[in-house]
């Protein structure tokens, strides 16, 4: 559904994505791992139209949409969660959750799914009425998810989602994607957690200094020696 | 004396509070003072002259007295509108991500271009504001109050609470303070972040419209520089209360013109003006932030 062509980004002087291609297929879960500063991030913001394109394309089911701005993108059913989660501090959880569902107009609808995703997370019910930025770092993490899936994503683009977070609430949270997937929605994963981000995926990209320099199965992957050595840490 | 002090500070921390808002809404979602927010009042007051002119010619300020208010305040709130739109769009979008001095001297240039426009086409001298309203006075616990005080403090008011019920209520509203707190997390939910901005800037200015038009009704007399001093006062309010916070402007416009109105009464109307800036000095010493905090992007702090 979504396929990045040749796609070239600069931050400031520095080229940081050098030709990015990859393609996330629907239904799938794919992911990208790098070590820091790989461009993983850049990646993310340019699909979602942040960073500008320079050169290349971002094709959604065939439509180029790299020249859009990012209201355009989140309106055409891609929603990211990005790294460091980003709640708005002084909102509380439940404006939090709206503002997720900035776009949409149906009232009835955007009331069942704040059902939904309390019923996904219900610590997010609970505290619903505090300031997003009282929550703790993990319940910060589920805020953001459920913020996104307020816009009822058809492609979910989650930057570091474990990233400082307990195992327990690491297994909270990639359960609730794994029903998320399920129900039929697109999850593009960025994480520096090469093990975690394999075992979740369908499809695995390795990037490296702004280009893909791999991608395949995550089982190939995982017998691959470089990518043991470099990510897997064996 | 303290009656009467109380008063007439209270009407100027009104004009006071209105143009504060408009600085603290822009340096809470853009981190930039807009420094020709002084000039968009100075031309509401211009443009409620010219209404009234026109309005007088047809007639209409001697048959229908309350269509003419609603005139008198409305055609500057929209023309004010364009204008802060207007700025925006040709003075600091071009320069978002440059440095940010960059944005502030275009600011001043705005000012002094907006300032000197004025002059030419207005003339140098001082314009009269014909008198519309004729209310009369009373006395309040050893004060004089005239109508038109109270008229310009309940207007001042209700339009507050409408911005904080706007603010803290409505999609966009929500959308404003989700954009001070986080221009590229709002952008990522889907708000159209130069919109948000346009409506802004729009909002600041017709509150600086409204402050204008109520000025030139209480003075009598405006010119082509009323904008600077009356900015540079509400800009010392914003930062008293807490640049970036909505409540730190009202609070801050108030208690800035009640200290100088007593100071006026009590020790030296001359220095007055000194007097402000000292407090000012004083108060950012003490508390860098402001009386209530709040800079760095955080408008939502109502």
């Amino acid at each position: 559904m979504l396929e990045l062509r040749d796609v070239h980004f600069y931050y400031g002087q520095i080229h940081a994505l050098q030709g990015v291609s990859l393609e996330v297929r629907s239904g799938q879960v794919v992911c990208l791992i790098g070590s820091n500063g790989a461009g993983k991030s850049s990646t993310l913001m340019a699909i979602s139209g942040v960073n500008a394109v320079s050169r290349g394309e971002i094709l959604l089911e065939g439509e180029a949409i790299h020249a859009q701005e990012p209201d355009d993108i989140v309106r055409r059913g891609i929603c990211q969660v990005p790294e460091g989660r980003r709640i708005f501090p002084h909102l509380t959880v439940l404006e939090n959750l709206e503002m997720g569902a900035f776009l949409r107009n149906d009232a009835g609808g955007v009331k069942d799914d704040l059902d939904y995703v309390c019923s996904l997370f219900p610590v997010l019910h609970e505290r619903r009425g505090q300031r997003g930025g009282t929550l703790s770092g993990g319940e910060q993490q589920m805020l953001a998810i459920a913020r996104a899936l307020m816009s009822k994503p058809r492609l979910l683009l989650l930057d570091e989602p474990s990233l400082g977070l307990a195992p327990r609430i690491i297994e909270t949270i990639f359960g609730v994607l794994a029903r998320i997937r399920d129900e039929g929605t697109g999850i593009f994963l960025v994480e520096q957690n090469a093990h975690l981000a394999l075992n979740f995926s369908d499809w695995a990209y390795v990037m490296e200094t702004g280009r893909i320099i791999m991608g395949d199965e995550p089982a190939v992957l995982r017998d691959s020696p470089a990518v043991r050595e470099a990510y897997l840490g064996e | 004396m303290f009656a009467q002090q109380l008063v007439n500070g209270l009407v100027v921390g009104a004009v006071y509070a209105l143009i504060a808002l408009g600085y603290t809404l822009v340096y809470g979602i853009l981190q930039l003072i807009n420094f020709a927010h002084g000039e968009i009042y100075m031309i509401g007051a211009y443009v409620g002259i010219a209404v009234l002119a026109v309005l007088g010619t047809m007639g209409l300020t001697q048959t229908s007295l309350a269509l003419s208010i609603v005139l008198v305040f409305l055609i500057p709130m929209i023309y004010c509108a364009a204008y802060g739109i207007t700025l925006e769009r040709v003075a600091y979008r071009p320069l978002r991500n440059a440095p940010r001095l960059s944005p502030l001297i275009s600011a001043i240039g705005m000012s002094l271009f907006l300032q000197n426009y004025v002059q030419v086409v207005q003339g140098a001298r001082d314009k009269a504001f014909p008198n519309l309203l004729e209310l009369g006075s009373f006395q309040l616990f050893g004060a004089y109050v005239n109508g038109l005080q109270i008229f310009i403090l309940v207007l001042a008011l209700g339009l507050m609470a409408a911005l904080q019920l706007f603010i803290k209520k409505t999609k966009l509203g929500k959308a404003m303070r989700a954009t001070a707190q986080d221009r590229t997390m709002a952008s990522l939910v889907g708000v159209n972040v130069n919109r948000v901005i346009a409506v802004t800037f729009a909002i600041g200015s017709v509150l600086a419209a409204v402050a204008g038009v109520m000025v030139g009704m209480y003075y009598g007399i405006v010119n082509h520089h009323i904008g600077f001093v009356a900015g540079m006062k509400a800009f010392t309010a914003a930062v008293l209360g807490g640049i970036g916070n909505v409540t730190g402007a009202f609070l801050g416009g108030f208690l800035l013109a009640l200290l100088e109105s007593f100071w006026a009464g009590y020790v030296s109307a001359v220095y007055k003006d000194v007097f402000a800036f000292m407090v000012l000095v004083v108060v950012l010493i003490f508390r860098p932030e402001g009386i209530l905090g709040g800079s760095g992007g955080e408008a939502d702090r109502t």
